[in-house]
């Protein structure tokens, strides 16, 4: 017997999407008003964003800054999380413990501390966000990019892939990246998705440190400029979708576990 | 393993240097003054507020993320809501932080779209008595963190919901329980340690958070993470070592908040299939 939809439970779905869909609908409308008027419709909002120089530069550098993170952490956690599956199954709770870690030390908190202990170091690395805040961010997609590959490499059979490529004279590298690494391409696709919208969405670290990435950029156009804030607001938005719509389409029909990323 | 050496230089010695620094006096010597400055009024205020924030986003994001999600996981409720509602809940537990603080202003700012909307047609001012709400405030903050926390207790707590068994409603209803009772004395006790532990990450996420409270009140509400963020972007404190204690004092409740939730979550998993 199929039971109908429970009355209350209609009240509070409905209460759910009021809080989440009004926000949106509102910077929508929002972005649509006239610069000059203050009055609907316009697109002039979305004409000052894209005719910007800065706009691009920002948003330039955050996507290069995800990409150096998502490379960082794939050459730092791929063979360190294959070799914990293979070899030292004892130090696999060691490192899911440090990946709680970030939680107790959140960004700003870590921020305090890396400014602190870098200070002085070379200008390059100190002065740059390709050297300070990717390193910083690869911490922060850490916890994200360590449970979505640790899920990929359970669910494949590490050792006989291994034996198996070896006894077939296969080298090192040559199980790594003929073998292992296509077997565990949906893991690692899933953890760049959410590393992308971590580090595309970073406010806290870039702005103590005086970087000017994306966020940093939509946030002086909040200060300065109401309607294309707005706009703006919406294009961030609209890059967290994508990014978690990827992520959601790369794990089809696997049993995924939900991430969330951080980073308010 | 170049992996630990990572996590050694780039998160544990800085979080090390927190807590040294908290303990350094201006010369670097070892002092308890900036921990005991954080008993200051100012600072002690900051604690309060970002607690009271914490609290009250944690409880009540808890409350509705739980009622919602009971919503759409329970029997009679088409499978299509669950999956929009999961999806969707990944994607707003993300929208955090500026973008997210403009929306708020967008919609219930002074000149927002809703509180332009509450004036034209119904005649209420939200931002004149009786009602002198400001955005800008506690309560602001607090309204906007909740867009963040009702959507992660979504997302932790539907595993745990979904482990309630059908099979345990039916016994209880057949030896004559109403659903009160069942919710009493099996679904809730059953569900508590998921919805404690799920309560401290709220609250954690919404104690760490930054950026959302700064891009809706440029600082102007005095929460730990803004001090912290004044003393680098403002130099409103002189002394560095300040700041460091700001952030130890936060690990130290992170901490507390850790050392809770871990047996919470070995009970919890207790029920687990």
């Amino acid at each position: 017997m199929r039971k109908r939809i429970a009355p209350s439970a209609v009240v509070w779905l409905l209460v759910g999407a009021g809080y989440f869909f009004i926000p949106l609908l509102a910077t929508l409308l929002f972005s649509l008003r006239k610069t000059s008027t203050g009055h609907c419709c316009s697109l002039s909002a979305y004409g000052y964003i894209v005719h910007d120089p800065q706009f691009w530069s920002t948003l330039r550098l955050s996507f290069q800054l995800s990409l150096e993170t998502i490379a960082i952490c794939l050459i730092l956690f791929v063979p360190t999380i294959y070799w914990v599956h293979l070899r030292l199954p004892r130090l696999r709770p060691v490192i899911a413990f440090f990946a709680l870690i970030p939680f107790v030390v959140p960004p700003i908190v870590l921020v305090v501390g890396l400014l602190d202990f870098y200070k002085g170091s070379p200008q390059w690395y100190y002065g740059s966000p390709y050297g300070f805040l990717a390193t910083a961010y690869v911490i922060l997609a850490f916890p994200y990019m360590f449970f979505s590959l640790d899920a990929g490499f359970r669910a494949i059979d590490v050792h006989t892939l291994t034996e198996a490529s070896q006894s077939l004279g296969a080298s090192w590298p040559t199980t790594m990246f003929r073998v292992i690494l296509p077997n565990i391409r949906v893991a690692a696709l899933g953890g760049a998705f959410l590393t992308l919208a971590i580090v595309m969405g970073e406010f806290t670290m870039a702005s103590l440190a005086a970087f000017h990435t994306f966020p940093t950029y939509i946030q002086y156009i909040n200060e300065t400029k109401a309607y294309p804030a707005a706009a703006v607001s919406l294009m961030s938005f609209g890059i967290t979708w994508l990014a978690m719509l990827m992520l959601l389409f790369v794990g089809r029909g696997r049993p995924g576990r939900i991430q969330i990323a951080g980073g308010h | 393993m170049p992996f630990f050496l990572y996590a050694l230089f780039f998160l544990f010695i800085p979080a090390g240097n927190v807590i040294a620094g908290a303990f350094k006096s201006l010369t670097g010597g070892f002092t308890f003054q900036n921990v005991q400055d954080l008993f200051k009024t100012q600072y002690l205020d900051a604690y309060k507020t970002s607690i009271e924030v914490s609290l009250v986003t944690a409880i009540l994001g808890g409350a509705l993320g739980m009622a919602i999600a009971y919503a759409a996981l329970r029997e009679g409720t088409p499978r299509w809501v669950r999956s929009g509602l999961t999806t969707f809940s990944g994607v707003a537990a993300n929208f955090g932080g500026i973008p997210l603080a403009f929306a708020f202003i967008a919609t219930l700012g002074t000149i927002g779209v809703v509180t332009q909307f509450l004036q034209n047609v119904f005649g209420i001012n939200l931002y004149g008595s009786p009602i002198d709400f400001t955005l800008f405030s506690k309560t602001g903050v607090e309204l906007a963190y909740l867009y963040f926390q009702i959507p992660l207790m979504i997302l932790v707590i539907a595993p745990a919901i979904d482990g309630l068994r059908r099979e345990w409603r039916e016994a209880a209803s057949n030896l004559g329980a109403s659903s009160w009772q069942f919710w009493r004395h099996v679904g809730l006790p059953i569900l508590m340690p998921s919805i404690l532990g799920a309560t401290i990450l709220l609250f954690g996420n919404s104690f760490a958070a930054y950026a959302t409270a700064y891009g809706l009140t440029a600082g102007g509400v005095n929460l730990v993470p803004i001090q912290i963020g004044n003393y680098y972007t403002g130099d409103v404190l002189s002394n560095p070592h300040l700041a460091q204690a700001l952030a130890f004092g936060m690990f130290v409740v992170l901490a507390g908040m850790m050392l809770l939730y871990i047996p919470l979550q070995r009970r919890a998993s207790r029920w687990a299939k």
